[in-house]
Parts: C-alpha cells; sequence; structure tokens
C-alpha cells in the first residue's frame, strides 16, 4: 500500500486552475522529486497534502486512510511533515524553541525526549551554533535549514521539501542532498520539489513534472527530463539535461 | 508558592550531542525566592500601612491581574483583545447575584470568576471566527453589549447599578483586610498560573501561534484549542478582577465595571512593562501607579502625560521598559525559554543573556 494516494485531485482558485485531475502515489521510503515552471501547482500539490489548502476534488489518503477532512496540525501529527518554500519561523521565539515545538506537538514527545528530538534535529541542519539566537535573526539559508530542522523534529513518515535548495552554492547543494539522503535512509518517504533540477537527478528515485495544475510526466529522473512534452512545458527553457546531473556529487 | 515550584521543573537532557537544556533553573529559584519575600512581606502589609495605602495596593492588585491576563493574551498568544471589561463587568455582576442570593461576597470571588471562563466559551466560538483588528473590535461589541444586557436588567438595579449586600456585616477594618487578602491571593494566583502556563508545553505553544499561526499547524500545533484555553483563562482572571472591584466598591455599576478604561489601563501598563514578559504588566503596573499617585491633582494633564508616555514607549522601546532592560542586560527575573547547551560553544552571544549565562 502507498504511503501518499492522490485520488484525481482538483483545485481551483477563481478562474485559476491550481491542480487539476492529479493522481500521484508514493510509497514508504521513496524519494520522489518534483518539477515543473513556476506556476505549475507545484506548492498547492504540497498544501493540498499537509492540508493548508483544502481541495474542490479527489480524495488524499494517508497510510490508507482519507485524511481530506484532517487539518494541518491533525495531519503533522499522522507523520506529514513540511517545509515552507518562504521560510515561516516563529519569529519571536529562539531557534532551538521553534524546534523543539514540533518535536513536542507535531511528534508528540515530553520532557526529555522532546529536548532530545529537538537537538537531533537542529545538529542534522546544522544549526547548533545558533540554536539559542531568536529565529527572526537569522539569514535566508539558515531560516530554510531551520524549516527542515522543524520538519525533521515532528518525527515525519513524508516529508514535504519545498525548494529549500534554491540560492545555495553547489558544495551546499551536495551537503542538503546528504542530509535528505541520511533521512530517507531512515526509512521517511520525501516528495521534493525543487528548481535546481541536478540536486534532484543526484538523488530521486523517481521524477515528477508537472505544468498547469497536471502530471505531464512521472517515472525514472532522466526519462522524465528527455520526454519531449517536459521539454515543451519550459518553452525551450534551458533545463539542465541528464549528463548534468550526473555530475552531481551523490 | 506555584512559582518556586514551577522553578525546579525541567531536567537537562543530554542528546547525542551532549548538549544539554537549561532552563534558567538558579535565575528561576532566585525570582521564586524574591517573589515568596515580596509575597511574604504584601501578606503584612494591612497591619503596617493605612487603609487609604491598603485600598490603593487593592486597586494595583486589582490592575495587575487584568495586564496579566492581556499580556498573555495579546503579549504571549497574539490576540489583541479590547473587549476584556466585558468579563470584568460580568465578575463584579456575578459577585452581585450570588451575594444578592445569599452567597459570602468573598467566596463568590472564585465562583464568579468561573462563571467568566464559562461564559467565554460560547463568545470564544464567536469572536475567533475574527482575527486581527476584525478580532479586537468583535470583543469590544461583546463587551458593549454584555453592558447593555446586564443594564437592562431591572433586578441588578438597570443603569444605575446596586450594592452589594451582605458586606455592612464586617468591620470596617477587617472587611478592608479581607479585601486586601482577597485581591493579594488573586494577582498571586494569576501570575502563577501565567508563570506555570508560559513554563509548560502550552508556552511554546501561544508564542508559535502568535508568531505564525500556518506554520505553527503545519507543525503539528493545536491552533485553535490553544488560542480557547488563553482565552478562557484570561477570561478567568479579567472575572476575577471585576469580582474584586464589585468587593472593594461595595456596589456595582455597569457604566464603571464595564468600562473600556479597564481595556486601556490594562493595555497601557502591559505596553509600557512590556508584552510577552511576565515582569513588564508588574513593572509597567508599578509605573502606572506612581504617576497616578503624583500627576492626580493635576487634572487633564495626567492623562497628557500618560499618552505622551506611551507614544513614547511605543515608538522606541517597543519592547517595554522590562523588554529594553532585558535586551541590555540579559535579566529575567522569571525565564520561561530554553538554552542549548553545548561543550563545545562556538555560539556567538548573539543575545546579550548568553553572555550573563555563560558565566555561570
Amino acid at each position: 500500500m502507498a504511503l501518499l494516494q492522490l485520488d484525481a485531485v482538483g483545485k481551483r482558485f477563481g478562474q485559476v486552475v491550481v491542480a487539476e485531475n492529479v493522481s500521484l502515489t508514493v510509497e514508504a521510503g521513496a524519494l520522489v522529486g518534483v518539477v515543473g515552471p513556476n506556476g505549475a501547482g507545484k506548492t498547492t500539490l504540497f498544501g493540498i497534502v499537509s492540508g493548508d489548502v483544502r481541495p474542490d476534488k479527489g480524495r488524499v489518503l494517508f497510510d490508507g486512510r482519507v485524511v481530506n477532512r484532517l487539518g494541518a496540525a491533525a495531519r503533522c501529527r499522522l507523520g506529514i511533515g513540511r517545509t515552507y518554500q518562504v521560510p515561516r519561523p516563529f519569529g519571536g521565539m529562539t531557534v532551538y524553541e521553534n524546534v523543539l515545538l514540533a518535536a513536542q506537538h507535531g511528534a508528540g514527545l515530553r520532557g526529555r525526549d522532546s529536548l532530545d528530538r529537538a537537538a537531533d534535529a537542529l545538529e542534522r541542519a546544522q544549526l547548533v551554533a545558533v540554536a539559542n539566537r531568536p529565529a527572526e535573526t537569522l539569514g535566508l539559508l539558515q531560516r530554510k535549514r531551520l524549516e527542515m530542522a522543524r520538519a525533521l523534529a515532528t518525527r515525519p513518515r513524508l516529508l514535504l521539501l519545498d525548494e529549500v535548495a534554491g540560492g545555495l552554492t553547489d558544495p551546499e547543494v551536495a551537503e542538503l542532498t546528504g542530509i535528505v539522503q541520511s533521512v530517507q535512509a531512515e526509512g521517511v518517504a520525501i516528495v521534493w520539489i525543487e528548481h535546481v533540477v541536478r540536486a534532484l537527478v543526484a538523488c530521486v528515485d523517481r521524477l515528477v513534472c508537472l505544468a498547469g495544475g497536471g502530471i505531464v510526466a512521472d517515472g525514472e529522473a532522466h526519462a522524465v527530463l528527455a520526454d519531449p512534452a517536459v521539454r515543451e512545458v519550459y518553452l525551450g527553457a534551458d533545463i539542465e539535461t541528464p549528463t548534468v546531473g550526473s555530475e552531481a556529487p551523490a | 508558592m506555584t512559582t518556586v515550584e514551577q522553578a525546579v521543573a525541567a531536567p537537562p537532557a543530554a542528546g547525542a550531542l551532549h548538549a544539554r537544556v537549561t532552563r534558567g533553573g538558579r535565575t528561576a529559584l532566585a525570582g521564586g525566592a524574591g517573589a515568596l519575600v515580596v509575597v511574604a512581606v504584601l501578606a503584612v502589609m494591612p497591619f503596617a500601612v493605612s487603609a487609604a495605602d491598603t485600598t490603593l495596593l487593592v486597586n494595583f492588585f486589582i490592575l495587575l491581574t487584568m495586564a496579566v491576563m492581556w499580556n498573555l493574551l495579546a503579549g504571549y498568544a497574539g490576540m489583541v483583545s479590547i473587549g476584556q471589561q466585558a468579563f470584568v463587568g460580568l465578575g463584579a455582576y456575578g459577585v452581585l447575584v450570588l451575594a444578592m442570593n445569599g452567597v459570602n461576597s468573598f467566596a463568590a470571588i472564585p465562583i464568579a470568576a468561573i462563571v467568566c471562563a464559562a461564559i467565554a466559551l460560547p463568545v470564544s466560538v464567536l469572536v475567533f471566527r475574527l482575527s486581527g483588528g476584525y478580532f479586537a473590535i468583535a470583543t469590544w461589541v461583546v463587551a458593549d453589549t454584555a453592558q447593555l444586557v446586564i443594564s437592562s436588567v431591572t433586578s441588578l438595579g438597570g443603569g444605575t447599578g446596586h450594592p452589594v449586600p451582605g458586606l455592612s456585616q464586617l468591620s470596617p477594618r477587617a472587611f478592608a483586610e479581607a479585601t486586601y487578602w482577597a485581591a493579594l491571593i488573586v494577582v498571586v494566583v494569576a501570575l502563577g498560573v501565567a508563570y506555570a502556563l508560559l513554563r509548560s508545553r502550552i508556552g511554546l505553544l501561544m508564542a508559535a501561534v502568535r508568531d505564525d499561526e500556518v506554520s505553527a499547524r503545519s507543525a503539528g500545533a493545536r491552533v485553535m484549542a490553544t488560542r480557547r484555553l488563553v482565552y478562557l483563562v484570561a477570561a478567568l482572571g479579567c472575572g476575577a478582577a471585576g469580582a474584586l472591584l464589585a468587593v472593594s466598591q461595595l456596589q456595582v455599576q455597569p457604566g464603571s465595571v464595564f468600562s473600556i478604561q479597564w481595556a486601556a489601563e490594562m493595555i497601557f501598563v502591559s505596553m509600557i512593562g512590556g508584552m510577552g514578559t511576565l515582569e513588564g504588566p508588574i513593572v509597567g503596573t508599578i509605573l502606572f501607579f506612581l504617576l497616578q499617585q503624583n500627576l492626580a491633582q493635576q487634572g487633564a494633564w495626567y492623562l497628557i502625560i500618560f499618552g505622551s508616555l506611551a507614544v513614547v514607549v511605543a515608538i522606541w522601546t517597543p519592547k517595554g521598559l522590562w523588554g529594553a532592560l532585558r535586551q541590555r542586560t540579559g535579566l529575567e527575573l522569571f525565564p520561561v525559554g530554553y538554552r542549548l547547551v553545548t561543550p563545545d560553544r562556538a555560539d556567538a552571544p548573539a543575545r546579550p543573556s548568553s553572555r550573563r549565562l555563560r558565566r555561570r
């Protein structure tokens, strides 16, 4: 049974269709990349899975259970963790407290277990050095790491990463890929939206291309990138080819 | 007292990276011990000071209780209410109704407070449909509605109010002392409950809901339940303050107990002292009474000075006087946060507090 299953999901904001008949499954422990041009509906899709966005049509199943009627907090506690493309830290709290909240309420841990879980998540995201700073004092890159640490602290079974690599240098992307792979190695399924396609190609099991609210291609990464339909939605924009992708460090 | 029990909570944790988590154990103990001494001194005050000063202190405790509640609502949980006088008024009328039915007025104080929390539950369903400025206005509408409804009940004296029966049995001195101790108990419980809440799991929840409700949900926080809990606690506290008001003034007038002036005062003292700190409302309330005592003869000037002070603080030290002091010195009498302490500290002291804490 798939961990996540989207069943003919549809969503429109007024006249704008952001998801049209989207069906997608993610197996437990899989690492799935999502690409697509701006406005393709990638972030909305995450919202539909995490509970921030209510779909107009279709069903969302997590672990075999229909979760359409559950709010974001309940879905988080079931095991869906997410990051935000534009980081949303709790600015008035310290970095450690940001993550501790997720451990206490997302993972449902108490006392020392929660303190340890939060410390571990910070260490993974390499934020220990700034643990006691107010989150509002962090720069963008550290805010992105905080998004990741907070999602990890909720002890997810499915982790939704929304452009965590944007704006990073190549060595930083490689480092991040390493973190993502280590999370996957623990059996966490990951869906990763990223414009830095080479980061995805280096590690994903599967690549999904979205455009205009629908799935254009879904399959092995190189095959998806070579797909004429995928090339067309990018309108000739020079997306990175599989050869470039294979150079990225694993 | 409650404050001291909280101080020894949360044992340090050792994670994989040999980090410990401290919650300002020593500071908390010192703060708790200091608070205990202050409360002990305050408890014997009626024997040391004049009746007028006792009355002044009762009013101080009443305003401080309200300010602590408003600070929980707005400073910690981000719910800016300008309608807490609804519960002040309902608390006062709660005592009146109970006293008219033969209940001892002092015993009526906790009952009236609980009734206020019970009324706050359905009210929260209504006002939580709105947020931000709309929420603020809605709370004000609720307060005015409560006043209009109560004023139309003729058995409660209608618009002119009603004296609280049964209080004349006590001698003036015994009555003043009992009122004082009741007010002291209420304010100590209010501060203790606020401190306990902020140090519990709910403390982080409140701050997260205030800072970003969307990502709070995604991190597993029950946003609505948190808000509702804080709203009920604030109604309980403001209800107790209103109940004290009824007892200390010997009568209840709708125009007085439901006055927007209460909201203005609780907002003023929280802002001046520092929202989002437990110490802030205490500092603000002390300052408010000092100013009021020294400026009351100046007529309208006293309000002009209050207003100017609020503007100056809002512009130059938006975190309030205590907030500014804490930023400079790292001083916290009642620490509620968490600090991760790693053995090899590469941590640059971004907060002044880290410099101070490391010395221990």
